[in-house]
């Protein structure tokens, strides 16, 4: 059944954990220990099945004969629905969890709220993800929490990280007007009232940390219209290239 | 200060009622992301449902080069086996 606005949500959700999980996996073989790196690539497979599942449910919806493949592998960059946050670049440790802290803290408040959905994939989806990015956002706190609190490098790189994503973190809890009619229908979460539980989250994590809270600034937004930054672009490059360059083959 | 984190043992309980055993190392800054090392290292595949992280350091093991008087003089004493008895045939497991 065709529904245009389930369609636009679904890409969205999907979208988020699509580009976040496939940023993760850029650090595959990279991470500063094994540990860590093992720790990232699960984090990001946790998030690239959430994936799958989102845009397979927003094919669905489009009902144009979209499988997750194709929406994934074969959509431009346009098309695009996730919010700026999830393609910033990974730049150094710091600056990739405090990125992950962000987004980790949002999506479980976000998930918890979609398990009584009106729709019952999104709520299937949701309670399965769940478990999964309660133990992504203690990761990330812990980490925060060592690298604000460790050493002065350590905290000055997590400061400039912070610095790096904050501007992006207030789009999160946009809703327009796509949002707004699946709110009324029970489907989308209100992430407006999440706001308050999100913030006080980190700031006491941050507190825990030694960092302060950033400074509000300008807000940059337009990820989930299509307007994103330069580094998505590349990402998908990277991403895409195999299907791309060889449609529909299979691993 | 070592460049290196310090190193923790992972015992992994595969399930309720067995013990924990051995499964490897991690390296860790302290117990809490040690316990998370252990869970990202070693029960990504359902291999557990408990984990114990142990400093290496607080392990005390025995010398090698005692091997031969610690193990060898059970060599030997077979009689310690429970095997020396008939084992009644309805009784499944003991």
């Amino acid at each position: 059944m065709r529904d245009p606005s389930l369609f636009d949500y679904a890409c969205r959700l999907g979208d988020d954990s699509l580009i976040l999980g496939q940023r993760l996996s850029e650090w595959c073989g990279h991470a500063p220990m094994l540990e860590v790196d093992l720790s990232f690539a699960n984090v990001g497979l946790d998030l690239i099945g959430q994936a799958t599942h989102f845009l397979k449910l927003a094919g669905g919806a489009e009902g144009a004969g979209r499988d997750e493949d194709k929406l994934a592998f074969h959509r431009d960059v346009l098309d695009f629905k996730n919010c700026l946050l999830v393609e910033q670049p990974n730049g150094d440790f710091a600056q990739t969890m405090a990125r992950q802290f962000l987004f980790s803290n949002y999506q479980e408040l976000l998930f918890r709220q979609l398990c009584s959905s009106a729709n019952l994939t999104i709520v299937a989806i949701a309670a399965k993800a769940v478990k999964e990015v309660a133990y992504h956002v203690r990761l990330a706190n812990e980490w925060m929490v060592r690298l604000g609190d460790g050493t002065a490098e350590s905290h000055a790189r997590t400061v400039e990280g912070l610095d790096w994503m904050w501007r992006f973190a207030d789009e999160l809890f946009e809703v327009d007007s796509t949002v707004e009619s699946l709110i009324a229908s029970g489907v989308a979460c209100d992430v407006r009232k999440l706001r308050s539980e999100w913030d006080a989250r980190i700031t006491k994590v941050l507190r825990d940390a030694t960092l302060d809270v950033p400074k509000a600034r300008r807000v940059t937004k337009g990820g989930r219209v299509g307007h994103h930054s330069e580094h998505l672009g590349h990402l998908l490059t990277e991403m895409q290239f195999l299907q791309r360059a060889y449609p529909d083959s299979q691993w | 200060m070592s460049k290196n984190w310090p190193l923790w043992e992972v015992f992994v309980r595969v399930k309720n009622g067995l013990s924990h055993r051995h499964a490897g190392s991690v390296h860790a800054a302290d117990a809490k992301m040690a316990l998370e090392a252990a869970r990202d290292t070693y029960t990504r595949r359902m291999e557990g449902v408990s984990l114990w992280v142990v400093p290496s350091a607080s392990i005390i093991a025995s010398d090698p080069g005692d091997a031969s008087e610690l193990f060898e003089p059970a060599v030997d004493k077979v009689y310690r086996h429970p095997t020396f008895y008939s084992i009644p045939e309805n009784v499944k497991n003991i």
